[in-house]
């Protein structure tokens, strides 16, 4: 099956509060999932399911077509939203105990540290204990410690939040690196545009129920409205906006120019072309600008959820 | 290595290396050897002390009788002017001034004999002077009624009675005290065990907490794994703290012994004839077969079984007591419930289990198993039958079972949730999640 991981119809109720209602996700192999929704949502939950940190009160977890079982703790590696290290456990000490809590032995631990270390260039670090570190180093510490038992599905809880932009590079390289060698990666957060562009598939998630899910291509393209970003160099602008309104459904636009322009959106009905548009548009004015409006996930997460309403 | 000994293994170390610890463990027995130390040199600071005591004796009967002795010196005044003496006296600053007035008969003097002093007297001191004036004058009256002094000695009858129990072994009169003694220190030492280690258990649950560590590890290993392995791993921390302390405690006591130069033996020879030298050593010889006597094998077991069921007991609560809260501060709300029953063991230990040691308060409270650790131990100096302590220790092991149950449930919960403190209500509601 080309999925890696395969979630149906979980629920989980606190007393009487449901923090996710019948929720199914599929993460195909080798892709980068993000996980999508506000605060409260209910990410975190699905989340801790899936790291059977909960047991969920309905529904079941497939990972590699296995339901969800204990051995299957070494093959996830998750970095929780909320990070923390022992404050006064020396880092080499601390980053050995949860590698060998994940089932690797000592010996091995040690020597996949050592390539991790080197890399990040922190060895030094080694008996520093984590008070004596930033906040910044610390979550680098916290990366290695996920990724070091070589998880087959990689889960990432706001995972850029606490990072300087280049740090944050590094990490987001290391983490495409990772999905190159064969990991598939969960990215939950409800910064939605942080993670656009790393994803190819999504799944969004709103008051305890997925209300979305599929391919980001797919998803844009069901989304987009057959509409046009223009932005026109004419004498009389005035006497142009106004027949446009009376052909076309427009409205104005919002961008930066260096001189003058009539800028519009222009949304098209289903039988008219977008080349059908432009020769009318050259005709009347020179066209600076002409391109095709897609939807931000954050304008899709809005406009599915005012659908679902 | 299973997961669990690895975490036993971390929080071994982490309290071990701890420095308070490390302070802890080296420091207390010389601070209480220190403290020991301190005292009797005080006591016999104050021991050392003369006191000078002047007499003021009109009958002129008394002056042999007054002995100086190793703190105490009379000084006779009764050839002065009765103020003059008064005055010097003070001026001198001596203790005080006894002064006894001539009288008709012995017994109007008898009720006229007065102290001056602007300190109230030291009791015993009084004591001393009022035996010696009384004996003077009971003799006095034995001769004016023509009784021979000597026949009197004679014929004077000392009565010691000896205690035996029905097998006909001889035992002191000591014996309730060294079996409190024993009983009390066992439950005491229990209770502050439970508290100290207790209390690292919840801050080291607390910690985890706050650090926000606790979700990667528990997407590693079960709660309840974690929970055990915490209470596990300080638990030997306390077992190598104690052993140490009675390592330290054994050699300091020796080098105490040797410095000291007390000797279990006295030396032949000395004081044969001293009939009091003999009690004493009859009665410390009694004690010393007293404390043979009790049933040190059992106290010991039973000490190490009840300490083991006590402190898992508490540990536990106190596991889900660092689960529930954020921080240390907001952990006292929840104290109550561990503190209670434990003062509770201890006050009906000293006073229940002393007064009547086999009575119903002792019985129950030594099979409930918040206190039974306690009140149990105390109870076994005095004999307890194997019946009874085996109940009680079923209850103890059974309500661990169920504690550690409930514990992890709350446990499980608690350990994700951050932000609010919650009530008794919502950690009752948590224990259905």
């Amino acid at each position: 099956m080309a999925n890696l991981l395969e979630v149906q119809n979980a629920t989980k109720r606190f007393g009487s509060f449901t923090a996710l209602h019948d929720v199914s996700i599929q993460v195909p192999r080798g892709s980068i999932f993000g996980l999508l929704g506000p605060n409260g949502a209910g990410k975190t939950t699905l989340i801790r399911i899936i790291n059977q940190i909960t047991l969920p009160d309905q529904g079941s977890v497939y990972l590699d077509n296995e339901l969800l079982k204990k051995e299957h703790i070494k093959d996830i590696g998750y970095l929780p939203e909320e990070r923390g290290l022992y404050k006064s456990m020396k880092v080499g000490e601390q980053a050995l105990y949860l590698a060998q809590l994940k089932g690797l032995s000592k010996r091995e631990a040690k020597e996949r540290l050592t390539y991790w270390f080197d890399k990040f260039d922190i060895t030094h670090w080694w008996n520093k204990k984590i008070q004596e570190l930033s906040k910044g180093m610390a979550q680098k510490v916290q990366f290695i410690v996920t990724v070091l038992h070589r998880p087959k599905l990689l889960i990432f809880d706001e995972p850029f939040s606490g990072f300087d932009p280049i740090n944050a590079n590094v990490i987001k390289d290391e983490i495409l690196q990772l999905r190159d060698e064969g990991a598939t990666v969960i990215f939950s957060t409800h910064r939605m545009e942080s993670v656009e562009e790393l994803c190819d598939h999504i799944a969004l998630i709103n008051k305890s129920k997925k209300i979305l899910e599929g391919k980001v291509s797919d998803i844009k393209r069901a989304y987009k409205s057959n509409t046009f970003e223009v932005g026109l160099r004419t004498e009389n602008s005035n006497d142009l906006y106004n027949d446009l309104k009376n052909k076309f459904d427009v409205s104005p636009a919002h961008f930066k120019t260096i001189d003058e322009q009539l800028k519009l959106k222009i949304t098209l009905n289903q039988n008219t072309e977008s080349n059908q548009l432009l020769g009318y548009l050259s005709d009347k004015a020179q066209v600076m600008r002409f391109n095709e409006v897609i939807p931000g996930v954050n304008e899709i997460f809005i406009k599915s959820i005012t659908e679902n309403e | 290595m299973s997961n669990l000994k690895l975490i036993i293994k971390r929080e071994f170390i982490a309290r071990v290396r701890n420095r308070t610890f490390v302070v802890m463990t080296f420091l207390s027995p010389l601070i209480f050897v220190g403290m020991i130390s301190l005292i009797t040199w005080l006591a016999t600071l104050n021991n050392d002390e003369i006191r000078e005591i002047a007499f003021f004796d009109e009958t002129g009967m008394f002056a042999s009788d007054f002995k100086n002795s190793d703190n105490i010196n009379y000084i006779d005044y009764s050839n002065l002017p009765l103020n003059d003496a008064k005055d010097s006296v003070i001026i001198k600053s001596l203790y005080g001034l006894l002064y006894i007035p001539k009288k008709e008969s012995n017994r109007e003097l008898a009720k006229s004999v007065q102290f001056y002093a602007d300190e109230a007297p030291n009791i015993s001191i009084l004591n001393d002077i009022e035996n010696v004036i009384e004996g003077k004058l009971t003799n006095q009256n034995f001769e004016s009624k023509g009784l021979d002094l000597q026949m009197i000695e004679d014929s004077k009858a000392k009565v010691n009675i000896l205690i035996e129990n029905f097998s006909g072994e001889k035992t002191s009169k000591m014996t309730n005290y060294i079996k409190m003694f024993f009983g009390g220190a066992a439950g005491y030492f229990l209770m502050m065990f439970i508290i100290i280690y207790g209390n690292m258990v919840m801050r080291s649950v607390i910690e985890e907490k706050a650090n926000r560590i606790i979700e990667i590890i528990i997407s590693s290993v079960k709660p309840l794994q974690l929970m055990m392995g915490k209470i596990l791993g300080t638990s030997f921390a306390g077992i190598l703290q104690f052993i140490i302390w009675v390592i330290l405690g054994s050699i300091l006591l020796f080098v105490a012994t040797s410095i000291f130069g007390v000797n279990p033996q006295p030396a032949a020879g000395i004081d044969p004839s001293s009939v009091l030298q003999e009690d004493l050593q009859q009665e410390v010889q009694l004690v010393l077969q007293d404390i043979l006597k009790l049933p040190l094998g059992t106290l010991v077991l039973a000490f190490f079984v009840y300490f083991i069921g006590g402190y898992f007991l508490y540990s536990s609560i106190y596991a889900a007591i660092g689960a529930a809260v954020d921080s240390e501060t907001d952990s006292q709300q929840f104290m109550l419930p561990i503190i209670l029953p434990l003062m509770l063991g201890i006050y009906v230990g000293f006073f229940s289990v002393i007064e009547n040691p086999h009575g119903t308060v002792s019985t129950v409270f030594s099979m409930i198993p918040l206190t039974s650790p306690i009140v149990m131990l105390m109870r076994i100096p005095f004999g307890v039958s194997w019946w009874e302590v085996l109940i009680s220790i079923l209850l103890l092991f059974g309500s661990i079972i169920f504690m550690i149950w409930l514990a992890g449930k709350i446990y499980r919960v608690g350990i994700l949730m951050y932000g609010k403190k919650p009530s008794y209500k919502e950690l009752f509601k948590w224990l259905k999640y």
